[in-house]
């Protein structure tokens, strides 16, 4: 006789959309041997008990394809409602605030705060790596070396409106948030996706993050 | 503060890494997915692929060996090479890109840039430029031309004029490839990549030369450049001596080059 047990749901959605860069994302996944599906409807959603919304390009059309597959609502209900773990990646981090400069549409609003542009003070986009200053320990961050430097692609920043919001500051042009913690949606501005092994280090440790501080 | 980046650069044919001299003699160093998992150890900053006959045969862009890249590096990774329009660069970016490089195909249909820029953003358009040195004339005021097709084909476009129309039209990072240093090991043009810098807001990457340290060093400093593509340095078989990425950064951090720190392995 063979008992058959029901299939497991995987452990780590990533949100896939047209604008975004899942692949990258899957790819880093599967090097450290966590189980990922990719998530494309609400449906999908139910199934997976994390998160990862990866992101490159403009804010307002992220929003606007996460709209038109009508992910907004099912991604507030699982995040905020459910509180499963979030971990928003560059434009993903940029989307959970309230609005952006970058265009007139308004974003999820998760985290108080608006996103800003760059001075012209230097080249825009901030591309490369650039030192990530982590203000508290936080299990996302464990492991780390002091300060690692990251990978950045960015023209905007975001400014929550509560400081403690951001759990590391970066400086390009000016001293920005380069990553968020509040409760349990995290974000990081650089991609932890192409930041080596640091990266790598930080979405297995968001693999077994119990979204909430140390 | 922002880092200066290395990028290692792949001519690719048949999977295969291969090195070049001023465009032509491509010599065999070794399979990309292979070389792409040492450098990635080795903690190269940045990966940039080119299929280099893609865009001369009229095919598509071999996906097959940007995938098994781009599942061993995780860092940076542009790909560039017979890329024609939206969909192209939508496989790319697929398959795990996540910069595009437009060459020969911006300059016969300078519109891509803009398409691609608004479907993916800025930062996922590179235009990379092949110039050379022909001398100042009234049509060519920076006294460089662009050329495509790997540098067979002049164009009669003014190198400073084109980049700073590639810039407007949407491209988030320009990269200068000298034609005349190309894998001569003399050192990056740096009068030309000094020019762009100046004409363009986005960052510039210096290409086609560099042989030595102090030669990727100038190009960072007095050339301007955000970024620098290197690869005889790292793997042509032509050099009696090629050199790994910690000795590069270790060299350039003693000229005063601001780098991401090469960590010793635990």
């Amino acid at each position: 006789m063979r008992i058959t047990f029901p299939r497991l749901p995987p452990l780590i959605g990533v949100v896939d959309y047209r604008a975004g860069n899942a692949p990258s994302v899957m790819f880093a996944l599967a090097r450290l041997g966590l189980d990922a599906t990719l998530v494309s409807t609400a449906e999908d959603l139910v199934a997976v008990d994390r998160v990862i919304l990866p992101g490159v390009g403009a804010a307002a059309a992220t929003v606007g394809s996460l709209e038109d597959s009508r992910l907004v609502p099912a991604l507030r209900t699982r995040v905020l409602d459910d509180a499963i773990p979030f971990l928003g990646i560059c434009i993903g981090l940029q989307v959970i605030f309230e609005r952006s400069e970058e265009g007139p549409a308004q974003c999820l609003g998760w985290v108080p705060g608006i996103v800003r542009r760059f001075p012209a003070t230097d080249r825009v986009p901030q591309i490369g790596w650039n030192r990530v200053a982590v203000t508290r320990p936080h299990p996302l961050t464990s492991g780390w070396p002091v300060d690692p430097y990251c990978y950045f692609v960015n023209s905007y920043y975001a400014v929550p409106s509560d400081p403690h919001a951001a759990l590391a500051t970066t400086d390009y042009s000016t001293t920005f948030c380069s990553m968020v913690a509040v409760g349990n949606v995290a974000a990081t501005q650089f991609h932890a996706e192409k930041s080596g092994e640091v990266g790598l280090s930080l979405l297995a440790n968001f693999a077994t993050w119990g979204g909430g501080e140390c | 503060m922002l880092t200066k980046r290395l990028i290692a650069c792949f001519d690719v044919i048949d999977g295969r890494v291969t090195k070049a001299q001023q465009f032509q003699d491509n010599i065999d160093v070794a399979p990309a997915a292979a070389l792409a998992q040492r450098l990635y150890a080795d903690q190269i900053d940045e990966i940039v692929f080119y299929d280099i006959t893609a865009s001369s045969e009229r095919r598509q862009i071999d996906l097959d060996t940007v995938r098994e890249v781009a599942e061993h590096v995780f860092v940076p990774f542009t790909v560039g090479g017979g890329i024609r329009d939206l969909d192209d660069m939508f496989l790319v970016l697929k398959a795990g890109a996540e910069k595009i490089s437009i060459d020969s195909m911006a300059v016969r249909n300078p519109d891509i840039i803009r398409a691609g820029a608004e479907a993916f953003g800025n930062q996922c358009i590179v235009l990379s430029t092949q110039v050379k040195r022909v001398g100042v004339s009234p049509d060519l005021p920076s006294g460089y031309e662009v050329f495509i097709d790997g540098a067979r084909t002049a164009t009669g476009l003014d190198a400073i004029e084109w980049v700073k129309r590639g810039a407007d039209l949407g491209a988030g990072e320009i990269v200068v490839n000298s034609i005349d240093c190309d894998g001569t090991a003399a050192g990056y043009d740096l009068g030309i990549t000094r020019s762009v810098v100046d004409a363009v807001t986005v960052p510039v990457i210096a290409s086609g030369g560099a042989g030595t340290i102090d030669h990727i060093a100038e190009g960072l400093t007095g050339g301007g450049a955000s970024a620098a593509i290197i690869s005889s340095i790292l793997y042509s078989p032509r050099l009696e001596r090629n050199l790994g990425v910690a000795e590069l950064k270790a060299g350039l951090a003693d000229r005063g080059v601001h780098m991401r720190p090469w960590i010793q392995p635990a």
